[in-house]
């Protein structure tokens, strides 16, 4: 017998009965989604800004960050470099990447978070190795709660995928909040009415 | 890694810990500071409790119907291209990732957060055969760096001071002398581990859930170290416990809105990635651990703690914990938990932690999945001393206590006579051969017990 037959054979011998049906969560939606996404975001370090155009993004990224070289994009209303999946040797090509700009599927109100799959990276590792990342979501689609979020991803195949609650952070030394530990210094998410 | 110290008890290193008062306040105080987020972020959700019930319905379902699960989780997984290997022991889990790490011909290897690998001791088992291990997670690295286990499941380097890590980056990652700035010092690690990241073929994360559904995992952090390791990477190993397992990704909805605002009062970690098939031209791995959980899942009393998320709110609360450190548990998990999982894992080298605690059962009223845990303690203290793995001194008492509780005329006897000692003979109890009374003061005797308080007022 292989080591997993007698786990799972050990498994089926000794789990235990248990009939309970699920019980139910009434879960609370927040009043209004959008405010709500907002405020949680800048309370976890990352920034939130309403637009109406993608022209927007293009000054804001002007102003913000007036010397920068490597911006890559996934938005091809923006006029910014787009590195095409078969001519990328490897993720690790990535690494200079100052800004990249991604589009996001969805926001989570109650917690501040963007889902994005694979296909919106252009790679796995960019929206993790680049320094600053602009997350663009249209701002009708924030749903109140993870439980909704699970729901209107039910039936999407991706092969990766994350949600993304502002920029990377860690508080471990002396639980002082530091932004930027591995990934990300900044998250800037717009909102695309 | 540093071995543990298994010669001592967890009495005996706590008396170590308690020698500098003023570290240990402020341990206390930074814990019950996090304690206190959890509570904030828990009352923002009127629905709290009701999903504490439910992620605990999920748990005990998943318990009852773990073999059905693991066989769909392991066929989905392989359908998505990922290789599955059963571990029984943590010797054949370390076996399993030393032959993968052999194939690829590595010597050097990043690895996120895993208790699971910690529980394996892992790090030590591949530097043994010349295998440098990373850890990415940066308090982790800092107690890597220090030759020390992590001594919080959540926050392993709680019990260092920021004067402390700068003189450590200052030796290791050559930081100017005397700058304790958590942000510089955060930046250096960043770059120190960036380059460790961008050079390292293997990746190895930990796994918080996996979907039998679909057969992805999904791995939580804030850093985001673990996605920059396994996408990085040509190979990413997963290594998991058996009971990590749930039916379904809405189940996620539950545990990821109780995971990180128990643990740090977060509303969600920065990244909750779920990963269901490699990229394009990467191997992915999952190693399932059984390691005697298979066995746990039998026992009524024990059963429960195989439920847990590794969220770290029991710590936290925990006043033994707050006020003894990590190490002092000599454990891979501390705590509350780490006390009623050691004891499954080996019961002769940890039978002393089942008696860490007061038993207050503030873990159990803070544990997002419901486990009893304090109950258990209790139970691991009957089974320990019923199995004869318990000291004299304590199995004296204990048995006294025994006769005591369950007699009500010596409990009346026994109340009056200790108040008497407390009024009259304090240096009876006062005294360093009662280990209580080590780091506190006995409590004023009150003049009365509540009981014929209670006999000469009911009438009123
Ligand atoms: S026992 Fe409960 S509170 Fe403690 S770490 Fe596990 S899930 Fe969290």
């Amino acid at each position: 017998m292989t080591s997993r037959d007698r786990i799972l054979q050990t498994v089926k011998k000794n789990q235990p009965v248990y009939t309970e049906g699920p019980s139910e969560i009434k879960h609370t939606e927040p009043a209004n989604a959008l405010e709500k996404f907002k405020n949680v975001l800048v309370s976890i370090g990352g920034a939130v800004l309403e637009i109406q155009s993608l022209g927007e993004v293009k000054q804001f990224i002007e102003k913000t960050f007036p010397n920068v070289q490597h911006i890559i994009s996934s938005v091809s209303q923006l006029p910014y470099t787009k590195v095409l999946q078969q001519s990328v040797v490897s993720p690790h090509d990535f690494k200079h990447i100052q800004i990249a700009i991604l589009e996001g599927k969805f926001g989570v109100a109650e917690n501040g978070a963007v889902w994005l799959t694979e296909n919106a990276m252009l790679d796995r590792a960019l929206p993790f190795i680049c320094e600053n990342l602009i997350l663009i979501v249209p701002a009708i689609k924030i749903v109140p709660t993870l439980h909704e979020a699970y729901y209107l991803t039910d039936a999407e195949q991706y092969n990766f995928g994350t949600f993304i609650a502002g920029p990377s952070k860690t508080a471990d030394i002396e639980q002082s909040l530091v932004l930027g530990a591995h990934g990300p210094k900044s998250l800037t998410v717009f909102l695309l009415h | 890694m540093s071995e543990l110290n298994i010669e001592r008890d967890h009495a005996s290193l706590a008396e170590d810990f308690n020698k500098d008062e003023k570290r240990v306040n402020w341990h206390d105080k930074t814990l019950w500071f996090i304690r206190e987020k959890r509570d904030k972020a828990a009352w923002q959700i009127p629905e709290w409790e009701q999903l504490r019930e439910h992620a605990s319905h999920i748990k005990n379902h998943v318990l009852a119907n773990l073999y059905d699960y693991l066989l769909e989780f392991e066929r989905k997984a392989k359908e998505n291209g990922v290789i599955i290997h059963w571990a029984e022991t943590p010797e054949e889990h370390n076996a399993i990732v030393q032959s993968i790490l052999k194939k690829y011909h590595v010597n050097k290897i990043v690895k996120s957060k895993s208790m699971l690998t910690e529980e394996c001791h892992l790090n030590k088992f591949l530097e043994q055969h010349g295998i440098e291990v990373v850890d990415t997670d940066l308090g982790e690295r800092i107690v890597q760096l220090a030759n020390e286990p992590p001594s919080h499941i959540v926050l392993p380097c709680i019990h260092w001071k920021k004067e402390e890590i700068g003189v450590l980056f200052h030796k290791h990652l050559r930081t100017p002398e005397g700058n304790a700035d958590p942000q510089f010092l955060t930046h250096a690690a960043r770059v120190h581990l960036r380059e460790h990241f961008l050079t390292s073929k293997v990746a190895i994360t930990g796994v918080n859930f996996a979907v039998a559904e679909t057969g992805e995992f999904v791995v939580c952090t804030n850093e985001g170290n673990a996605d920059l390791g396994a996408h990085l990477a040509d190979v990413h190993i997963a290594c998991m416990g058996i009971e990590k397992i749930i039916p379904k990704r809405k189940d996620l909805a539950v545990f990821l809105r109780l995971l990180a605002r128990s643990a740090t009062g977060q509303p969600i970690t920065t990244y909750s990635s779920h990963f269901r098939k490699p990229r394009v031209g990467q191997e992915m791995h999952i190693v399932l651990l059984d390691n005697g959980r298979s066995k746990r899942l039998a026992s009524d009393d024990f059963r429960n703690a195989l439920k847990c998320i590794r969220c770290g709110a029991c710590f936290n609360t925990c006043p033994v914990y707050r006020r003894s450190g990590g190490h002092s548990y000599h454990t891979a998990i501390a705590g509350p938990i780490g006390s009623i999982l050691a004891p499954a894992w080996d019961i002769k080298k940890n039978s002393d932690l089942p008696f860490a605690s007061t038993l207050c059962g503030s873990c159990s009223n803070v544990c997002p999945v419901k486990i009893d845990i304090h109950n258990q303690l209790y139970k691991w203290r009957q089974e320990i001393v019923r199995n004869g793995y318990v000291s004299t001194k304590k199995k004296v008492s204990m048995n006294f206590m025994e006769l005591i509780l369950s007699n009500p005329l010596l409990f009346t006897l026994s109340g009056w006579i200790g108040r008497k000692i407390l009024t009259y003979l304090p240096f009876i109890v006062n005294n360093n051969f009662n280990p209580w009374y080590k780091q506190r003061e006995m409590p004023i005797p009150p003049k009365e017990s509540f009981r014929s308080w209670y006999q000469k007022n009911k009438q009123h």
